[in-house]
């Protein structure tokens, strides 16, 4: 599949921004920023645009819930396609970023290396966009806490059960079990009963706050919509009668060669199982666990943007540490699908206004293209991106407040035992991380990467690494130094050698 | 509209758009490779692509996410040992039999009728 021939323009044509991801917040980002008249590369591994939230179902019959209407085209996805400046690049993964020196009409310029084509296949052609500005949505992916029997087939992140139910229409098991924090887990119960599957019990390790049971607190973190939402989810787990308990959570997974029952403990305020509460909640064919979500930051750090408490730095106006480098959506900060929409547009908008200021500033004389190219921009006004950034702050307000309702306290470290694998990959456990820590002194991820392997294999410490980490800085009794070590990835996802054998062209 | 595709040598349809790995559960599977180092069996995990522990050999080909690919008319997709590193490329691996007794086929047996593989198994 070869992208549509306005990619590759003269220096002259509207300046191109290069959105990478295509979720609510990359579908908005690419929309509001293409209709400032900037061109607009769309680029998302996926086939469909949607991201996790809007998740078009792949596969043809019923819809299922516990989102928007699967079953028709999204009206987002309308919008794209219907938008001529935007070139969606389908089955395109970005697997790597290089800052582009001058000329351009920009600081900021990014070369974005892709490949396109069914995923992981071999010779899938590789290119280059040349991007003027970027926007970084590439979301984020399930946070699973580690317990003894969480790498038997069967036990899954809570979004592995969702995308398969809404966008497969396919069961992970028959009978099932939740188990995690936050309120996620919730449309992910739902889902499930119907694509066939039973739902054993929901298992709420948090002690949701106040807000999430006072309307009001809601309604102002979250506006009426997320209310409605939260209604319609307890209503749902009536309906379907699933038990939904706070303050327990998967501690154990049991079976051979693949989970066939869990043990259920309730945990005190800190995640510490509390003695002889254990229940052992059987047959099983499937657990789903969620305890929040971990950003996808391997490009904003490729990137050079600074990252703080976990998420991409941004200013009021999405815009990163970098400049002509933009961040939207969960990469910012974890509050659904509406704020990271919200996000998207006001990156897209920040992203031509900057573009806009730098061609007036820049020296005419050395870039006589870039007055040229900027003509083509028609950049929103003050008040427009003003109302598009007060969207944003409720969005954040709202953030905030999910993050206080579900912390992750550090008990769920009691629930190892020596031989549970901290790292999946390199089948690394609880105790060889602890005697690389205790007898051979690795004192950070790179160090425990080297000792023991932890954070080595294919996944590239994606998921191990926010857990090594607070393993490492609890049996070191200080954080570790490097905590996002493992985030930095030269590759963002993994080519096939052969495929790079000739230098790529660039558009 | 359906496509034909094999799972280890076995004829199954499945549905323009189905995953590899939505067909291998709606086959009865729940893992389909075995690790490395300690030869346990690993089936989907994340769900999006970014564990890495659904790896499965399609047309010949190691190291193909199940969780991200789309099934082709005439995919033959068969159960993986061991995995690669990120950029590790190695020439396609023999056969797996099917009847290896290593605990990943769990799925469907030997002549068992080709199914409709669209929904819940
Ligand atoms: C598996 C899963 C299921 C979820 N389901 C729900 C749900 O049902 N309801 C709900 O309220 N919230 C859900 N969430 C939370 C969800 O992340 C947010 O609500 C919302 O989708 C965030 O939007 P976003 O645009 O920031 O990111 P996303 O929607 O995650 O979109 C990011 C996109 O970036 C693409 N991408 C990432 N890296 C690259 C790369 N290197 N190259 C190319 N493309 C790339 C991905 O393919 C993806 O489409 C889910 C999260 C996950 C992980
Ligand atoms: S299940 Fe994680 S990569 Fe496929």
């Amino acid at each position: 599949m070869s992208a549509p021939s306005h990619i590759a323009a003269p220096l002259t044509a509207p300046p191109l921004v290069v959105v990478v991801g295509a979720g609510p917040a990359g579908a908005r980002a690419a929309l509001s920023a293409a209709r400032c008249g900037a061109r607009v590369a769309l680029v998302d591994s996926g086939e469909r645009i949607g991201g996790q939230y809007h998740r078009q179902p792949a596969v043809a019959g019923k819809a299922v819930a516990g989102g928007p209407d699967a079953s028709a085209a999204h009206p987002l996805e309308l919008a794209v396609a219907t938008q001529p400046r935007i070139a969606h690049l389908p089955r395109t993964t970005v697997w790597a970023l290089e800052p582009l020196p001058e000329p351009g009409p920009a600081p900021g310029r990014h070369l974005v290396h892709v490949q396109q084509g069914p995923a992981d296949d071999r010779g899938r052609p590789v290119r280059t966009l040349a991007a003027d500005a970027l926007v970084l949505c590439t979301g984020a992916f399930d946070r699973a806490l580690p317990f003894p029997g969480w790498e038997l087939p069967g036990v899954v992140t809570a979004g592995a059960a969702q995308a398969l139910a809404r966008g497969q229409r396919t069961a992970v098991g028959g009978r099932v079990v939740v188990s995690g924090t936050g309120p996620f887990l919730l449309p992910v119960a739902l889902a499930l009963p119907e694509v066939g599957a039973r739902v054993l019990g929901v298992y709420e390790a948090g002690n949701p706050a106040r807000w999430l049971r006072s309307p009001a607190a809601a309604l102002r973190d979250g506006g009426p919509g997320r209310v409605a939402e939260l209604g319609s989810y307890a209503a749902g787990l009536a309906r379907h009668r699933v038990p939904y308990r706070t303050r327990h959570a998967v501690v154990a997974a049991h079976g051979r060669d693949r989970v066939e029952a869990v043990t259920v403990a309730r945990l005190d305020a800190g995640w510490h199982p509390v003695a002889g509460s254990e229940q052992r909640i059987g047959p099983v064919d499937a657990v789903c666990v969620g305890y929040g979500f971990t950003p996808q930051l391997e490009l904003p750090l490729a990137a050079g943007c600074a990252v703080r408490g976990g998420h991409v730095a941004v200013d009021a106006r999405q815009a990163t540490t970098v400049p002509g480098v933009y961040a939207a959506g969960e990469l910012t900060g974890v509050a659904g699908a509406p704020a990271a929409a919200a996000e998207g547009e006001l990156a897209g908008l920040a992203a031509v206004a900057d573009l806009a200021d730098l061609a007036d500033l820049a020296d005419l004389a050395e870039r006589p293209w870039a007055a040229e190219a900027a003509a083509h921009l028609a950049p929103p006004s003050p008040a427009r991106l003003a109302a598009a950034a007060s969207r944003v702050r409720s969005g954040r307000r709202f953030a905030r407040a999910l993050a206080r309702a579900h912390p992750v306290p550090g008990g769920w470290r009691g629930w190892l035992r020596e031989d549970t694998l901290v790292c999946r990959c390199e089948e690394v456990s609880y105790g060889e991380l602890r005697d690389a820590v205790a007898a051979r002194g690795a004192d950070g991820m790179r160090a425990l990467k080297l000792t023991c392997r932890a954070g080595l294999g294919a996944c590239q410490g994606r998921v191990c690494g926010r857990n090594t980490a607070e393993l490492a800085a609890a049996l070191l009794g200080a954080p570790v130094a490097d905590p996002h070590a493992m985030d930095r990835r030269p590759l963002a996802h993994p080519v096939r050698l052969g495929d790079l054998a000739e230098p790529p062209p660039i558009d | 509209m359906a496509l034909t595709v094999y799972v280890d040598g076995e004829r199954h349809r499945a549905l323009p758009g189905q995953t590899v790995a939505a067909l291998l559960l709606a086959t009865g599977r729940r893992s389909w490779r075995t690790t490395r180092l300690g030869g346990r069996p690993r089936g989907i995990f994340c769900g999006i692509g970014v564990c890495y522990d659904c790896l499965v050999v399609v047309n010949g080909l190691p190291d193909v996410r199940a969780c991200r690919r789309e099934l082709c008319d005439g995919d033959r997709v068969e159960t993986q040992r061991g995995a690669r590193l990120p950029t590790e490329e190695l020439p396609p691996e023999p056969r797996v039999p099917r009847t290896d007794g290593d605990g990943t086929d769990q799925g469907a047996r030997p002549g068992e009728p080709v199914r409709d593989a669209d929904g819940v198994a």
